[in-house]
């Protein structure tokens, strides 16, 4: 996926008017949502080409780091970009998986699409009535508050029992790959397609969001809220966008896990699940969507590996099964150790001294 | 600039592309509308070679959920060590292979699909949960994989019409509370009766059966949540109500949790607790470890128990003159971990015995379909104490239950013989022509 890098915003662009313009000015020279878009339509390639090698078992969770990478990358852009430290995010993941769950019990002739743009309009409106309550709050009280939505919102699915479906919570099925690819895409393919699809579409947006003039303000309340109010940028304004894109993505991420699982359970938007998702950015690089694709493979792989390894070693039991959890906190601790910035920052002071020999 | 404007044509044409490509798929069908597929073909056996065969459960290993189940999976995995021991089941070893999905059913999934495509596992045996096993039963039917008795109550198991391939094992919860309501009805007539229950379908189908015998009794029903560990506004609230009988549709952990909480305010009801709490090996545990650091440590855990009724389908550790309680023990001595054994263990081993004994009926030459026929067609006859369901369209494992009652020693008397029933308004019956075969007899091993 080397070419997206467009979704980093580039430094200037004052270089683009050189009269003979080489291969990466005239990349320079196109606009940054084209650039964007371009980036993940590579990507979405890179992820075809990979299906195609690979099985099953790693599209369900190719899908899964898919989903996973579109809600951490909504948590970047609110923590690495404009600063707002939410323990909540799960909780959104929360409302889009159950929106998308009810919409297909409920609404079954709904097509998928139209599915997805309700579950973002459902997550937004939930951002927007957060988002306004707390957009006076920065810190630990923020993280507080957001705090509290994680802890609490899982007892809603029990306190109503018959449309949540309680601690059981609700299974769907939805429809598989089109008549006209059997045979050549599997089901769980298929799943993994429509989840990239969609997450490298929005990163897109994300991306042209956080290169643009909303991502410059967010960046500059981030820095200095003050100094950012008197240069004329509506902070409160600004913040409570930001923290409903977050929350669309995060409702989004959510919707696209019930479509991939067919099943959602309060237990599995605890608390530990938005611990997990701001962990895992903090280890994967706070500063760059990048970090958030490294938290999301994280997320997915450390555990597999984990169990694997501790498969093949012949553990006793009890350290075999802990191994997994052991071995997150230990890679955590050791890439903040020794980079500061996370595995994305790590990788580009690794680039930066590879390009300065 | 032509390059530029052909790159960014390009651009719009693999967006538009892709994004086209996607809407047709998706737009002309409603994301919840499923087409019924081909049935998958059962004349296959993967995870089957001369010598082995390769079955799978997902269970909850690491959690909040492990302590109280990881029971299950040892015991099955002592009995399969034990049939392995004998020379395997037609002359191939069972590979028994039990995956950690900690209780979250997205984890479920994952390890499920890792057994299914990794493994090539010929059958699920014993997966744990209801929202776990949930989650997966529809893949587990629509890739043709024998799902063989999930360690749950829940009703949706016995479906033949949705998930053929699904053989249900626990007694079901209705089944189970219908016997219940029936004994309180004729040994308590008359007193007050207040339901404890978990909230989700077990309390659910618990009270289905319940109140077909006990609706004009209740005076209080009161739910807890798996997740909150506290039941002192319950209790008080059955206090309150001067419910004389407390019927518990618990887990273990909420069953002792119960108990402690009732002796603290001086409240002492009849308990009746399904089999799913009444594990009274387990329970003794418990309500040692809840009990260490209070006032009430010390006090035998026989204490808290004395008189509880236990609805129970298995043998039972408490009941060593049963010859498959015996032998579960002694399996358990030589193949098991180092843990005690308890009802918990004889769970899963009567799983693994009557798994082992379908795949000795399915014959040498084993298919999945071959499996599924002799589930359809085998007389089971034991280890359990009621008659089995596998076949006609009727798949609910245990088709009923007896009662046992807890006394100060640690012995249980076994107060009311098995009574089966189905899990809707019909009568319950006793049983008649059910005949046990004692391990030697049954064929489960080579």
């Amino acid at each position: 996926m080397s070419t997206t890098t467009g979704q980093r915003p580039e430094p200037s662009t004052e270089a683009a008017s050189t009269p003979p313009p080489s291969l990466p000015e005239r990349w320079r020279a196109l606009p940054l949502p084209a650039r964007n878009l371009l980036g993940a339509a590579a990507a979405l390639l890179a992820v075809i080409a990979f299906l195609a090698v690979t099985g099953d078992l790693t599209a369900l969770r190719l899908a899964t780091v898919g989903y996973t990478f579109l809600a951490i990358a909504g948590l970047q852009l609110l923590v690495g970009g404009s600063g707002q430290i939410s323990l909540g995010h799960g909780a959104f993941m929360m409302i889009g998986a159950y929106s998308m769950a009810l919409l297909v019990l409920h609404l079954p002739m709904l097509p998928l699409a139209t599915n997805l743009l309700i579950v973002v309009a459902v997550s937004a409106v939930a951002g927007i009535a957060v988002g306004a309550a707390t957009a006076r709050l920065h810190g630990p009280y923020l993280a507080g508050a957001t705090l509290i939505l994680a802890v609490g919102l899982p007892g809603i699915a029990h306190r109503y029992h018959d449309l949540f479906g309680g601690s059981n919570g609700l299974n769907i099925r939805t429809v598989g790959a089109p008549p006209f690819l059997d045979g050549i895409v599997t089901t769980s393919e298929w799943r993994a397609l429509v989840v990239w699809f969609t997450v490298l579409l929005v990163l897109a947006a994300l991306a042209t969001i956080s290169g643009g003039r909303l991502g410059r303000r967010m960046r500059a309340i981030r820095d200095d809220e003050t100094a950012a109010a008197m240069s004329g940028i509506p902070v409160g304004r600004t913040k409570v966008v930001a923290f409903v894109i977050a929350s669309a993505a995060g409702g989004l991420a959510g919707g696209l896990q019930a479509y991939v699982l067919g099943t959602v359970t309060p237990s599995s938007f605890s608390l530990v699940l938005s611990l997990t998702l701001i962990a895992a950015l903090v280890l994967g690089g706070i500063g760059s969507l990048w970090g958030a694709l490294w938290a999301a493979v994280a997320i997915v792989y450390l555990e597999v590996w984990a169990s694997d390894l501790a498969k093949v070693m012949d553990l006793d039991h009890n350290v075999q099964h802990n191994l997994p959890i052991v071995l997150f906190g230990v890679v955590l601790i050791l890439v903040l150790r020794f980079w500061p910035l996370g595995l994305h920052g790590g990788l580009q002071a690794l680039r930066n001294r590879i390009a300065r020999r | 600039m032509p390059a530029n404007r052909r790159g960014r044509h390009l651009a719009r044409a693999a967006a538009a592309g892709a994004l086209a490509l996607v809407m047709t798929a998706t737009a002309c069908t409603g994301a919840g509308q499923i087409e019924e597929g081909v049935p998958a073909d059962l004349d296959v056996a993967p995870g089957v070679t001369d010598d082995s065969v390769v079955i799978g459960a997902h269970h909850p290993l690491t959690g909040p959920a492990a302590p109280g189940y990881l029971s299950i999976s040892r015991g099955a995995s002592a009995v399969f060590d034990y049939v392995n021991e004998q020379g395997g089941v037609n002359g191939r070893e069972i590979d028994y292979r039990a995956e950690d999905d900690a209780y979250d059913p997205s984890m479920t999934i994952d390890v499920t699909r890792e057994l299914v495509i990794r493994d090539e596992i010929f059958a699920m045996m014993g997966g744990l949960g209801t929202p776990t096993h949930s989650g997966v039963i529809d893949y587990l039917n629509d890739e043709g994989v024998p799902d063989i008795f999930p360690s749950s109550g829940a009703l949706a198991w016995n479906n033949t019409e949705v998930h053929p391939l699904t053989y249900g094992w626990q007694a079901d919860y209705t089944k189970e509370a219908k016997v219940q309501g029936e004994y309180i009805a004729e040994h308590f007539p008359g007193q007050s009766v207040g339901y404890l229950y978990q909230n989700d379908d077990v309390g659910v189908d618990s009270q289905a059966g319940l109140d077909q015998y006990l609706e004009d009794e209740v005076v209080a029903r009161q739910h807890y949540e798996s997740e909150v560990t506290d039941l002192s506004a319950q209790i008080a609230e059955l206090d309150r109500a001067g419910a004389d009988v407390v019927v518990c549709s618990c887990i273990p952990a909420f069953t002792a949790m119960g108990m402690l909480e009732a002796s603290r305010i001086g409240f002492d009801p009849q308990w009746m607790v399904s089999s799913i709490g009444g594990d009274t090996a387990t329970l003794q545990g418990l309500l040692q470890e809840f009990t260490s650091d209070t006032p009430a440590e010390g006090t035998p855990a026989d204490a808290f128990l004395e008189d509880t009724l236990v609805t129970t389908y298995l043998p039972r550790v408490e009941d060593p003159e049963d010859e498959w309680a015996q032998f579960f023990i002694d399996v358990y001595e030589e193949y098991g971990g180092e843990d005690q054994i308890t009802n918990t263990h004889i769970f899963g081993m009567s799983q693994a015995v009557m798994f082992a004994q379908a795949l000795k009926s399915a014959g040498p030459d084993l298919t999945r379909q071959a499996l599924v026929d002799a589930l359809e067609n085998e007389e089971w006859r034991g280890p359990g104490h009621v008659p089995f369901a596998s076949s006609d369209g009727d798949h609910g494992g245990h088709e009923g239950v007896f009662v046992v009652q807890h006394q100060s020693d640690g012995t249980q008397d076994w107060v009311q013989e098995a009574r089966v029933t189905d899990r809707e308004d019909g009568p319950i019956e006793q049983v008649e022509g059910f005949d046990r075969a004692t391990p030697e007899e049954l064929e489960f091993h080579d």
